[in-house]
This record gives C-alpha cells, sequence and structure tokens, in this order.
C-alpha cells in the first residue's frame, strides 16, 4: 500500500491510500478524483490520465515504454519533462508518498 | 431550480461516468444509478478480447469497487429494470415495483444486438456478445478443443471476436453482407489491409455472403451455416455479430421524440428539458451542419457523460467531443479519431508494410478523421489537431518524410509536446 497525492490545478490536495495491483490512475478513479479520465481504462490507448510528477519528487517510478512516450504526444494540456501516463504507474510500497499533479484537462 | 435527484438508467459506462462526474463536480442531491444486469458496471471492450483469452479477469472489468459507491454516496440498483417513465409526474417505475422521483432524468439504456432475421438463429450454440453473462457463456465455449466458429458480421465486435479465437486455436470463418470488412467504420485501405491480416492468422473471410439459415441437430444444437448461395459450412458455434440497436423504447413509450435513438439537442437534452440522453442509445447533432449522429463508442458514452453532469450543475456548453475509437485484432493497435465516413482523398504516412501507419482522411481539403495501426502518436496528435483545427494540408502530409510527430513538434500548439 502507498499513501498517494493528487494535486489539483487549484492547488487542493487529495491523499488516499492506493493498493498493488491498482494503478495511480485506479487510485483516483476508485476516489472519484475529479482530474483523471482514463477513458480507456488503463489500456494506454487514450492518454487522459495524464499526470505531472512532482519535481521534487525522489519517488522511484518504473521507465517509460515506448508506447506510453507515443501516447503522451496527444495529451490534451502540454507534455513536459515530468509528463507520465498514471495508469502505467503499478503501485509498489515504493510509490509511498509520491505527489502527482492533475493537469487543467484530459480531454 | 437546481436539481436535487437525479436518476440515471443504465449502469454502463455511460451511466456510471454521469453518476460519478456530478458527485465529482459537487452534486450533493440524491443519485441513483440503476442497471439492468446483475452485477456492477465494468467495462464492456474487453469482452470480445482479453477476457475471452483470461488475460482480463473479473477483477480487470470492474470500473469501481462496491465501497466506491457507498463513499460516493451513489444509490446502485443492479438487477432491476425502469419498465415506465412518467414525465408528467418525473417518476420512473421499476420492474421491482419501486418508484424513483427525479428532478432530471439521464437514459443512458445503451444498444442491444441485432437479431438475425433467418430460420435457426435461436438454436443452441448460436450467440451474440454484448453483456458479461455474453461473455463468460462464450469464454466457456471457446476454452476447449478446437470449435468451428463461424462469426456472422465483420464489424469490431465479430472481428475482435474473430481474432480472439483464432488465437485460441478455434477454425473461424466471418461471413460478411459487405464486400469489405469494417465497411462503415474504415476506409477502403485500411479495411483491405486489415483483411489480408487476418487472412494471414488463419481466419477465413467471406465477403459479399449472406445467411440463409442456420442448420441444426435433432436435439437443437447448431451444426452449420447455410448462405444464399447455397454454399453450406459446418459450425458448432455461431457468433452473431451484425450490429447494434438503440434502445429507446422506454424513451418512446414516455413520448419523447425518438427515431433510431433518443433525439436530443446540442445539450445532450431530449423533447423533454427534464430528461437527458447519452451515449449507444443518444441521437445527437454532429456529423456536419444539420446532421444527427448516433456513436457506440467507450469516448462518446464517457464524454457525453461528463457534459450532461456539468449541465445539471448548472454549468454546461454543447457537446463536441472529436469522436475516437480503438481496437485490437490480429495483436495490432487500431485507433480512429474523428469521423472519416465522407471523406473524398486520403493521404497513407509510415510504414504498412511493418504495421505502422496512419491514413489522414481529407473531405474538401479539410482533415476529417485519422486511422492509425501501431501509431500512438499519429492518434493522439490527431485529435488534438482534430480539435484545434490546424492540421496539415492533404499537400503537407503528402510529403516525403511527413510524419504527424515532427509536424506537432515544428508547430506546437496547445496540447502539443513541448519538450522535443
Amino acid at each position: 500500500m502507498a499513501k498517494i497525492t493528487y494535486q489539483h490545478p487549484d492547488g487542493t490536495l487529495t491523499v488516499v491510500d492506493v493498493q498493488a495491483p491498482d494503478t495511480v490512475m485506479r487510485g483516483a478513479k476508485l476516489n472519484n478524483i475529479d482530474g483523471i479520465e482514463a477513458q480507456c481504462g488503463g489500456s494506454a490507448q487514450c492518454g487522459t490520465c495524464h499526470v505531472y510528477i512532482d519535481e521534487a519528487s525522489t519517488v522511484p517510478l518504473p521507465p517509460m515504454d515506448e508506447v506510453e512516450d507515443d501516447v503522451l504526444y496527444g495529451t490534451a494540456c502540454p507534455r513536459r519533462e515530468n509528463s507520465r501516463l498514471s495508469c502505467q504507474l503499478p503501485v509498489t510500497d515504493d510509490l509511498d508518498g509520491l505527489l502527482v499533479h492533475l493537469p487543467e484537462a484530459q480531454s | 431550480m437546481a436539481a436535487r435527484s437525479v436518476a440515471v438508467i443504465g449502469a454502463g459506462q455511460g451511466g456510471l461516468e454521469t453518476a460519478a462526474a456530478l458527485r465529482a463536480k459537487g452534486f450533493d442531491g440524491r443519485i441513483t444509478l440503476v442497471g439492468e444486469e446483475p452485477v456492477p458496471p465494468y467495462q464492456r471492450p474487453p469482452l470480445s478480447k482479453g477476457f475471452l483469452t483470461g488475460a482480463v479477469g473479473h477483477v480487470d472489468l470492474t470500473l469501481r469497487t462496491e465501497s466506491f459507491f457507498e463513499s460516493q454516496d451513489i444509490d446502485l440498483v443492479t438487477g432491476d429494470r425502469v419498465c415506465r417513465i412518467d414525465l408528467f409526474r418525473s417518476r420512473v417505475e421499476l420492474a421491482s415495483g419501486g418508484r424513483l422521483d427525479y428532478d432530471r432524468l439521464v437514459l443512458a439504456t445503451g444498444s442491444r444486438p441485432r437479431v438475425l432475421p433467418v430460420p435457426g438463429a435461436n438454436l443452441d450454440g448460436v450467440l451474440t456478445l454484448r453483456t458479461l453473462a455474453d461473455a463468460e457463456e462464450l469464454r466457456a465455449l471457446l476454452d476447449g478443443p478446437p470449435r468451428q466458429v463461424a462469426v456472422v458480421g465483420a464489424g469490431f465486435v465479430g472481428l475482435e471476436l474473430a481474432s480472439t479465437a483464432r488465437a485460441l486455436g478455434h477454425e473461424v470463418t466471418v461471413v460478411e453482407a459487405q464486400p469489405r470488412v469494417l465497411a462503415r467504420a474504415l476506409t477502403p485501405q485500411l479495411s483491405h489491409w486489415l483483411a489480408d491480416r487476418h487472412r494471414q492468422q488463419g481466419v477465413r473471410l467471406l465477403m459479399s455472403s449472406e445467411v440463409a439459415a442456420l442448420s441444426g441437430s435433432a436435439s437443437g444444437r447448431v451444426e452449420g451455416v447455410l448462405l444464399r448461395d447455397g454454399t453450406r459450412l459446418p459450425a458448432d458455434l455461431v457468433v452473431i455479430g451484425i450490429g447494434v440497436l438503440p434502445r429507446s423504447e422506454l424513451a418512446a413509450d414516455a413520448g419523447l421524440l425518438v427515431g433510431d435513438g433518443v433525439l436530443v439537442d446540442p445539450w445532450l437534452r431530449s423533447s423533454d428539458r427534464s430528461v437527458y440522453a447519452i451515449g449507444d442509445c443518444a441521437r445527437f447533432p454532429g456529423g456536419g451542419p444539420g446532421r444527427h449522429i448516433r456513436l457506440e463508442s467507450v469516448q462518446n458514452a464517457s464524454d457525453q457523460a461528463r457534459c450532461v453532469a456539468t449541465a445539471i450543475c448548472g454549468g454546461g456548453a454543447p457537446y463536441t467531443a472529436v469522436p475516437w475509437f480503438w481496437s485490437e485484432q490480429c495483436a495490432l493497435r487500431l485507433q480512429m479519431a474523428g469521423l472519416t465516413a465522407d471523406h473524398d482523398e486520403t493521404v497513407t504516412v509510415g510504414h504498412p508494410d511493418e504495421g505502422r501507419f496512419s491514413v489522414l482522411c481529407y473531405r474538401e481539403g479539410a482533415l476529417v478523421g485519422v486511422e492509425s495501426v501501431g501509431r500512438p502518436a499519429d492518434h493522439g496528435i490527431a485529435r488534438r489537431l482534430l480539435t484545434t483545427g490546424a492540421w496539415p494540408s492533404a499537400d503537407e502530409a503528402r510529403t516525403p518524410g511527413f510524419t504527424l510527430k515532427s509536424f506537432a513538434v515544428e508547430r506546437p500548439s496547445e496540447g502539443l509536446p513541448t519538450h522535443a
């Protein structure tokens, strides 16, 4: 289990406990956090679960594969160095304390 | 008047997203979500793909946990059916005898498979694929020694299923009345390319072929398919995938305007301003000036759900989302953005021989849609370009070495990568 913090564009924070094998995306969906759509259900098709990893984060994340890299070209808000698809971030104990910023829009 | 209670009929993708989005947007009144199936809301797309192979299990299908409905204070009613809408009293009646009063009603009733109107369609071993129960039955039949499977209809469900069944080792024949696969949804280029992939995988495709009858044993079990040209195909499993019909009977009985779906305005309101319709069952303004369309996709259901939730919360804007679709067949990733049916010009970019390419579709010089195979970046960029209107002309796209990626990077606009 890991505590994940989702920061909304207006600065408010939502902190939730997410359990393996859920992903950072599913953690948001299960807690009805507005700002993650995940229309394709987590199959890296749609790019509507885009998050920005906090720049000061030292939490170790799995590397990005080619498909995720490609899908991030089509996000509704600009892609940045710290962009990820939250459906590609499976939760492990290592992710405890992760802070992700939600973009203004997903679609 | 601000709404205090919302009833949502249909607990599929659209219905669930409506209920969830209402809460996420701060609606604090009563929300009731009524679903006919005996299970909580689940994802349908894997039912014709990973669920049949076992790669996707029941837990993966669930859209939300049971505790979600409790924590969000959403009354989820499963295994019950709305049998009547009383517009005058703003009330729906349930088959179980219950009643629900509403301030706003959202119809998310979805669609049902078309029935094949031929003798033998009721034999054992003749299935359609729409619900989890359908998929469970099919999965059990495909989990065993090789069968002779006939798939009637080369649409998305039929082809996904054909590809999956073939990969599981079954003999598969697809029978399609149109001269090419996915004739309604895909350009001829992609359609022919995809048909070749199916054939290479060992799927037999019979185009321009119509089913005359299904034949069965004395015990009522299907044994074969008889085509109009006299061909007999042996088959011990027949799956019908010839499209769906909108479930709009409740709306029609209530007196709402209906015509191949519940007719709605740009805000997705039906002819009664307290009643919205979304997803497969709704016919909305789109596809060009003065036209109405009905779309069967997760994107359409989800985006329309959020549009309606926003409207009920007091905001709201006309629905204008760019449609997109995806499919997985023959281990390929197919993604479609926009609506390509009326195109008059195409430009193919990329490498069809490697299974990585996109078909850009233009109508009177304007980009109307992009089909992509194995090019997720193209698909995402295409959705953005169709939204902003800042697409490349057909001549630009025909320039040697053109890619949507480089086009997007060279002309960054809202939503395109700025790091490269």
